[in-house]
């Protein structure tokens, strides 16, 4: 018995020099968005290529959100790599509490990220979370429902274009809304939405000294805007309707447009999901003549949080995972839509992703996002939809729901807008920025 | 009665319960104390320093408070009456002759298994749905307008969401007690010709406070936690943040675990006078 | 029991008892048809009850996307050993409460309810620390020791309730035999109880099952049970009707099954002192 088990020991200890390296286990926290389901299928890939095995931490958004930021705030140690966006990661990297990716291997050539995005997750000029898709935000639309109501989309629409077509696409008997967009609440999703909308409309959340600007005429302007186009053309209970909720509509066949994030491209033109496929368009987010267009800048990245004690291995798969190879590898077997996108410069320089109908306009849209100045005023924060500080995420959310029950009609505007105003300033009096 | 070896013997048999209990409730609590003080922030570094009773104030200044204590107690004063009416219903109507009781029991009491964030999942998308869900096609089908459900009648809806799950409890608890009426007396009181109402009010009601109160007090524990129902359905908007919702929506989404810990004690408070109040009853109904 | 009824009452009875049942249970039923359609069949309009194409489809991509057996596995083994564990405690405290009653008995009983009361989302943060510290994190120790703390009250309580309405007499006449502590407890006490033991372990162990706060917080991998697999089929991008449906089935049916065939024991000692 002895013998044996010695043997086996022998066995163990010449498989692992001959990988070179030690094969660990790493254990990763990621959302159950399509691009990570599907990821998640691959990881045979990943272990026969390096002989770490992977654990998979699979979770709704909003859960995981909570777990992970538990897990990092009191240094838990439960997971070796997180999915995080372009919220998190700055400021977490602040802390300290992401492994710098800087010296990720020649081969990945961290040049080819998408300079947009890599700035996004970067803090001081450092890297510190590896895009596993970015995405910003545009306008797609039904062509064969604009033909019929004697339109056409521009490339660049306004909002009162948007509101003329809604209203002209709008056929309530057939079950068809000119119009879905998000109005559910929560910071990442109706909460973003109406910010970027109130971002083209010359509205801010906050100015330069950190006072909320909700009581402003440019936020009413925004809201009444949204609340009336939506009772015009929008589907009943738009107030609750997030994306995924809009992305069933709209494939469906229910929405005439749908503005929002642009990886939705590649769900309402895949003919197994969609029933509208062959017959989708796309254009830049609306603006208002101000300036700004009401398109935001996102991505779902990996990190890895400082302390782990398998960063290598962690490394070793965020490389893989982000990877050149890896879109090549899905594009091979799924095509060419459904590889993750938003990421790399080289796949929009590539000619068979050129074909994609909604590659250009997806780069466009992500070209054209500016976190740096995403409003028509001043502002004292980095970020589009969202402001990257520590609070945003916790009042922002109320501001939203405030804003939800005004577009349940449970509410006028203007109470929402005043209620908004009070929770935005009672969060920075709580956090101290005021 | 007892002697003092069984006594002494009696408060040893308790103590690993009483001593496990009391480390679960001061641990937790001391350590919530100490935060409702601090100004801790995780994602600005953690533990600030002495806040004094800022966190306090601030909770209950906060636009949210009020109206999250009362969401509180409609939801639970919703789910009791609900729950409680019914059941004493439903319990006398199980408790009658008929055919295959035994799985219509097994029927009424199925969704007591049922994970409270599955029940929420399945109502929220597969009948509260304004579109695809079940209760739209119905509406749709007599010509009425779908109703929004989670947006229009949110709290009305999550309470009955949360009575689906309670109702069995109240039901089983409320037939064991029915079950052990005494069935002359209320034959003598049928022969006698009296109303079925005069029935259910001089004999049944009695005969069932006793139940009553144990259901009461045992579903009012567990409904003044209820979390995943909110977190599931409607995540806070249209009026359904409760005060442990309020909690999470401090330490969790604001990241600010003094302020957090703050309503923390408050929902503690308002948790005792709760109970300081239902075992006032319940006390007087143990006793005899 | 058997009372005098009038045929016509009892099939009145019959078919509205029926009624309600399928109506309160409806909704699971509806849940388990959806998981066998296409996720096409699942919203569509009119909704279709039978008539469908039944497939197993979803189980498959569930099956494959998640490690069910492991959070099966898991979910078992935490209920059943928060079970085990907090009877071993409860019962010796519960029937001293019963038998040997002080003038605290019935405070000690109350204070043990209202531990209950501390809002665990308040003490989140708290408890982490703590099993941080303690290397608790994502082990079902940890968990079964916090699932046994949460229920020891109510489990205290119900089994106090229940030893009580065993008569005090037939102790007092055991002991005028002669018979030890010991004695009295295993062989008097003990298949007396044993309705509301069994009883109290089924009630606890769906209470421990179905817990969705610290189950879901306190895992990753390794510890994860049922909770934590159904929170990544909650809202995913597309259509997912029929693949939530499988998920919810696959999660609720272990203990719905359980719940069923035991369902004499677990309403025999359900009362809580409800019945005098």
């Amino acid at each position: 018995m002895t013998l044996t088990k010695t043997l086996r020991a022998a066995t163990a200890i010449s498989l692992i020099a001959a990988g070179g390296a030690y094969a660990e286990t790493i254990t990763i926290a990621t959302v159950n968005n399509g691009d990570m389901i599907r990821m998640q299928g691959y990881t045979d890939d990943f272990t026969a290529k390096t002989g770490h095995e992977v654990e998979w931490v699979t979770l709704e958004e909003n859960v995981l959100r909570q777990r992970v930021t538990t897990d990092i705030t009191t240094k838990g140690g439960q997971f070796d790599i997180m999915t995080i966006g372009m919220y998190e990661t700055p400021i977490w990297g602040a802390n300290g509490w992401l492994v710098p990716l800087d010296d990720l291997s020649e081969e990945y050539d961290v040049d080819d990220i998408l300079p947009a995005m890599a700035n996004g997750l970067s803090h001081d000029g450092t890297l510190y979370a590896a895009p596993f898709y970015g995405e910003s935000s545009m306008v797609m639309y039904r062509t064969d429902l604009m033909e019929a109501a004697g339109l056409e989309m521009p490339d660049a629409p306004t909002w009162t274009f948007i509101r003329e077509a809604a209203a002209a696409m709008t056929d309530r008997d057939a079950d068809i809304n000119g119009i879905c967009l998000r109005g559910k609440a929560g910071w990442g999703e109706g909460g973003a939405f109406i910010n970027t909308m109130a971002n083209s409309f010359g509205a801010r959340p906050l100015d330069e000294d950190w006072n909320a600007q909700l009581d402003s005429e440019a936020w009413a302007e925004t809201l009444n805007f949204y609340v009336d186009m939506m009772n015009e053309s929008g589907p009943t209970g738009f107030a609750t309707n997030g994306f995924n909720e809009n992305l069933s509509l709209f494939n469906q066949g229910k929405c005439g447009m749908w503005i929002d994030a642009t990886v939705a491209a590649s769900f309402v033109t895949n003919p197994n999901d969609s029933e509208v496929a062959d017959s989708v368009g796309f254009a830049l987010a609306p603006d208002n003549g101000l300036g700004k267009r009401s398109n935001w800048l996102w991505a779902w990245a990996l990190a890895i949080p400082s302390g782990t004690a398998k960063a290598d291995a962690a490394k070793e798969f965020i490389e893989w995972a982000t990877s050149k190879d890896y879109i090549e590898l899905v594009a091979e077997n799924e095509g060419w839509a459904n590889v993750p996108p938003g990421a790399r410069t080289s796949l929009y320089e590539n000619p068979n992703y050129a074909e994609v109908p909604f590659a250009k306009m997806t780069l466009d849209s992500i070209l054209s996002a500016d976190p740096n100045n995403p409003t028509v005023d001043p502002v004292p924060y980095v970020g589009i939809q969202f402001a990257a500080i520590p609070e945003w995420a916790g009042f922002w959310t109320e501001v939203s729901q405030e804003f939800s029950a005004a577009y349940a009609g449970q509410q006028t505007v203007e109470e929402a807008l005043e209620k908004a105003q009070a929770i935005t300033n009672e969060a920075m009096e709580a956090a101290g920025y005021r | 009665m007892a002697t003092k070896a069984s006594r002494s013997a009696a408060r040893l048999m308790m103590a690993p319960a009483v001593v496990l209990l009391l480390g679960w409730m001061l641990v937790p609590l001391i350590m919530t104390l100490w935060f409702s003080f601090r100004r801790y922030l995780p994602l600005r570094g953690g533990d600030l320093g002495w806040a004094g009773f800022d966190n306090y104030v601030r909770f209950v200044t906060s636009s949210s408070f009020w109206p999250a204590v009362q969401t509180t107690l409609v939801i639970v004063v919703g789910v009791l009456v609900i729950t409680v009416c019914l059941g004493v219903l439903l319990a006398i109507l199980l408790d009658q002759p008929m055919w295959g009781q035994g799985v219509v029991r097994i029927l009424v009491i199925a969704p007591f298994f049922v994970m409270p964030t599955v029940s929420a999942l399945v109502w929220k998308n597969m009948f509260m749905d304004p579109v695809n869900g079940l209760f739209a096609h119905l509406w749709r089908f007599f010509g009425a307008e779908p109703v929004s459900w989670l947006s229009d009648v949110a709290t009305p809806s999550i309470i009955m969401i949360v009575s689906w799950q309670w109702l069995p409890f109240a039901t089983l608890i409320l037939l064991t007690a029915i079950q052990s009426l005494d069935s002359e007396q209320l034959e003598a009181a049928e022969m006698d010709g009296a109303p079925v109402l005069q029935r259910f009010i001089y004999i049944i009601l009695p005969h069932l406070s006793r139940a009553i109160t144990i259901v009461v007090l045992i579903q009012t524990i567990f409904l003044l936690a209820i979390f995943a129902e909110i977190f599931v359905t409607t995540g806070g908007a249209f009026g359904t943040r409760t005060l442990s919702y309020l909690i999470f929506q401090r330490v969790l989404e604001s990241q600010n675990v003094g302020l957090g810990s703050a309503g923390g004690v408050y929902a503690i408070i308002l948790a005792n006078i709760v109970a300081i109040f239902l075992m006032r009853i319940v006390g007087k109904n143990l006793d005899n | 029991m058997a009372r005098a009824v009038t045929p016509r009452r009892k099939v009145i009875n019959t078919s509205l008892a029926w009624l309600i049942g399928l109506l309160i249970f409806f909704p699971i039923l509806w849940t388990i048809l959806t998981s066998f359609k296409t996720e096409a069949q699942a919203i569509a309009s009119p909704p279709l009850f039978l008539n469908f194409d039944w497939t197993l489809e979803n189980y498959g991509v569930v099956m494959e996307r998640s490690n069910y057996a492991r959070f099966l596995w898991n979910s078992i083994l935490i209920a059943g050993g928060s079970t085990i564990l907090g009877l071993i405690i409860a019962v010796p405290a519960a029937w001293s409460m019963a038998f040997v009653p002080s003038k605290r008995t019935k405070d000690i009983l109350l204070w043990m309810l209202s531990t209950k009361m501390l809002p665990a989302v308040g003490v989140l943060y708290p408890i982490y620390l703590l099993f941080i510290k303690m290397g608790l994190l994502d082990s079902r120790a940890g968990l079964v020791i916090v699932m046994m703390l949460i229920n020891l009250p109510i489990i205290v309580w119900m089994l106090y309730t229940y030893f009580r309405e065993i008569p005090v007499e037939i102790l007092e006449a055991a002991r005028m035999d002669g018979a030890s502590l010991k004695e009295e407890v295993l062989y008097i006490l003990t298949p007396m109880a044993i309705p509301g033991i069994a009883s109290t372990m089924l009630l606890n162990f769906i209470l421990a099952w179905n817990e969705a706060f610290w189950t879901l917080n306190l895992t990753a991998v390794n510890a994860a049970p049922l909770t934590a697999f159904i929170a990544s089929y909650s809202s995913p991008e597309g259509l997912f009707f029929a693949k939530l449906s499988a998920a919810s089935t696959m999660a609720i049916a272990p203990i719905l099954i359980m719940g069923w065939f035991s369902q004499k024991q677990l309403v025999r000692g359900l009362t809580f002192g409800a019945v005098k």
